[in-house]
């Protein structure tokens, strides 16, 4: 029976729409898989040497005191990446498979899931050091599976809790606070639960308590699956309350209007749309690591320009970058209604330019770091306006990746959303303008090569009639392949 | 009104429609009948320039489709549920709709109150967004969307699948209704002879991508269509 799963699976992956991608991607994606992989392999060595070079004390200790945060993170990082399994499950109802076999197979396919093995990169070579170090044989592997049992637990409690958002929130609240409290010193939740992780390395046996922690979760989500496995239980989509609204103040920008009240609306109602807004609200803190000096390498004047353009340029690399993908699902409507591309184009291009601005009104507080943090966050607020919008939707033409609004899941990198053309045109909205400004900081001043960088943005401004025609004309060469393309779900 | 000339379409080695000429006069309600695969939506998706003919072209109204993209303030389609916005309501697609053809909500609304009948109290008001409607219902929302605005072309694109028995009869009257104005040319496809046959003043039967029969509806039309296929 489960060979039968297995040749589905199997074959839903390989024939996936996203699977067909560019060979050198793949290559990039094993790439980052294995920047993953060596990041943890490389915590999991050195993590011990550099506890210990440290002075903070025995590392295995160290660790077991921050591993509450370590598996809260892990659970932060599934609840919102990790795919639920009850996909694809509706066609497997009606054929003669026993229920019980297919959730125990859904439920399998999540424990074979990258969120878990990924842990063993760090856990196992910690492992081996501490037994080379000398700490007790049987503590380390009680330690060891314990924790495994812990990494496994956090996969069935996120399965349990899947889509409740409210007691995500809550509890990714609670850590948040635990954090911020144990840097300022008014609590340490560390000083209640580094013991209990202690125990399992000074007592092995308690290993099974973890584990059987691990059995109950396993058989609740087990039961909670079987009972669900209806239509009309846990496999129905949730339906939110509709309410029709008006936005007619928009109005008066006459069909730009039209589409602006659209875009506000599939913001405001498409989890996908909203976390790439949210995501472009808080790249406005990424300039904080290179203006409180706290990371070395980022604190000079040409990686401050980069900041600006990122801590300004949030939504029109999170949102922008995606255009026209937002509209995939009714695509044919707009290429089929009474729309110009013009029009179209104008109107998404106003979305990234009021999104710029709003940044950079909120990123008024890095005047605290000086004026030159925020002159270079003006710079980059200049040069998203008068270059980058432009870019975003000219790379945007060749980003063919239907968006499955409803859905979270991809929101962190599509795999088809990145090709040899948009990787291209990313380079100068990133790269131009450092160049930009390293010519005029070493021919005049730093001063200068901010203004150089402002002033190459409102250029690119004067000439956004020329460039909206150059658009326009590779948006109406691609539109078929485009079409195409969106007509695959992904 | 819209003029078909040396059409066709492959994919590959595979010839998915293949027009030498056809003619569409204005006003005509215009039937086209045939298997799957016969190369229906191929032909309507050629119409709205959704994709490339590989030969020919399309000429409708003056305007060559595939070239200038003046067809479209008088074209409206509905072809399938692609033409929908899922996160809208039915209400503000309608509006949406509207104010790309020009038609502020008062219009919209006055068109809409001449449905009330054909939406049956499923549509309006609901508190539901597109995407949770059920087939049928989408299907509604979407064919009257293509009515808003006095388009002179209309093409739908298996109007009568997914719909109750009460819905296709009364989907029937307003098509008839459309295509008894002068000026509106309907294009209808559709699996169900008997409905094609009622609704539309020719027929046309695409297999395999080739025009095989051109019929002037008249009472032995059915008869003639029931016997192709199921000869």
């Amino acid at each position: 029976m489960f060979k039968h799963f297995i040749n589905l699976q199997w074959k839903s992956f390989f024939r996936s729409a996203s699977f067909k991608t560019e060979i050198w991607f793949k290559i990039l994606m094993a790439l980052g898989a294995l920047y993953f992989i060596f990041v943890f392999l490389g915590l999991g060595f050195g993590a011990f040497f550099i506890i210990e070079e440290a002075g903070l004390g025995d590392p295995l200790r160290v660790v077991n005191q921050f591993a509450i945060y370590y598996v809260a993170f892990d659970m932060v990082f599934r609840y919102m990446l990790q795919k639920m399994p009850v996909t694809n499950i509706k066609p497997l109802l009606y054929l003669p498979f026993k229920k019980s076999q297919v959730v125990h197979y859904s439920l399998g396919k999540t424990m074979v899931s990258f969120f878990n093995w990924m842990h063993a990169f760090f856990f196992i070579p910690f492992s081996i050091i501490l037994l080379t170090k000398g700490y007790s044989a049987s503590g380390v592997i009680g330690w060891h599976i314990g924790f495994m049992a812990l990494i496994y637990c956090n996969n069935f409690i996120n399965v349990l809790v899947n889509n409740k958002d409210n007691v995500f929130y809550l509890i990714a609240g609670a850590f948040v606070l635990l954090g911020v409290s144990q840097y300022n010193g008014w609590f340490d939740i560390t000083s209640y639960t580094a013991p209990l992780f202690d125990f399992l390395y000074d007592i092995p046996v308690t290993a099974i308590i973890p584990w059987t922690i691990l059995l109950g979760l396993f058989g609740a989500s087990f039961n909670y699956f079987k009972k669900n496995m209806y239509l009309d239980g846990g496999l129905a989509t949730k339906h939110t309350e509709a309410k029709t609204e008006n936005l007619d103040w928009l109005n008066r920008f006459g069909n730009l209007g039209t589409f602006l009240k659209n875009d506000i609306k599939l913001i405001k109602r498409n989890k996908r749309a909203r976390t790439a807004v949210i995501m472009g609200f808080f790249f406005i803190f990424y300039g904080l690591l290179f203006f409180t000096q706290s990371i070395e390498a980022y604190d000079n004047n040409f990686m401050k320009i980069f900041a600006g353009i990122f801590v300004t340029g949030g939504f029109l690399f999170s949102f922008g970058q995606y255009v026209p993908s937002w509209d995939s699902s009714y695509y044919p409507l707009m290429m089929s209604q009474n729309i110009q591309y013009k029009e179209y184009l104008t109107s998404k291009w106003y979305l990234v330019i009021i999104a710029t601005v709003i940044s950079t009104f909120l990123a008024t507080f890095y005047l605290y770091f000086g004026w030159e943090a925020y002159a270079a966050v003006l710079a980059g607020a200049v040069y998203n306006v008068g270059i980058n919008s432009y870019l975003v939707l000219w790379g945007g033409a060749y980003v063919k990746t239907p968006i499955d609004l409803t859905s979270n899941k991809k929101a962190f990198g599509d795999k088809q959303a990145f090709n040899a053309k948009t990787f291209l045109i990313t380079l100068p909205k990133l790269l131009l303008p450092i160049i930009i400004y390293t010519i005029g900081h070493f021919l005049i001043s730093p001063t200068a090569g901010y203004i150089f960088v402002a002033i190459f943005g409102l250029l690119g401004f004067i000439f956004k009639n020329k460039m909206f025609a150059m658009i326009e004309k590779i948006y109406k060469k691609e539109k078929y392949k485009t079409l195409l393309a969106y007509k695959q779900k992904a | 009104m819209i003029t078909v000339n040396n059409l066709s379409k492959k994919y590959g080695a595979n010839t998915v429609l293949n027009i030498e000429s056809l003619e569409i006069p204005r006003g005509q309600s215009f039937g086209l009948v045939g298997n799957n695969g016969a190369g229906k939506t191929t032909l309507f998706s050629l119409l709205l320039d959704l994709i490339q003919p590989s030969t020919g072209h399309i000429i409708s109204n003056e305007v060559q489709v595939d070239q200038s993209e003046a067809w479209k303030p008088f074209t409206s389609a509905f072809i399938d549920e692609t033409f929908l916005i899922g996160y809208l309501t039915p209400e503000e697609y309608f509006y949406f709709i509207g104010e790309l053809r020009g038609r502020n909500k008062a219009d919209v609304d006055a068109l809409l109150s001449q449905f009330s009948d054909f939406f049956h109290g499923e549509i309006l008001g609901q508190k539901k967004y597109l995407r949770d409607l059920s087939k049928g219902n989408q299907k509604k929302a979407g064919i009257v969307a293509s009515f808003i605005g006095n388009p002179e072309v209309v093409i739908l694109d298996e109007p009568f699948a997914n719909l109750d028995p009460t819905t296709q009869i009364r989907l029937k009257e307003i098509i008839k209704e459309l295509a008894e104005k002068e000026e509106v040319t309907v294009l209808v496809s559709s699996h169900d002879l008997i409905h094609v046959t009622e609704v539309c003043e020719r027929i046309v039967v695409l297999n395999k991508g080739e025009i095989v029969k051109d019929i002037k509806t008249s009472a032995e039309t059915l008869k003639e269509l029931e016997t192709f296929f199921g000869g």
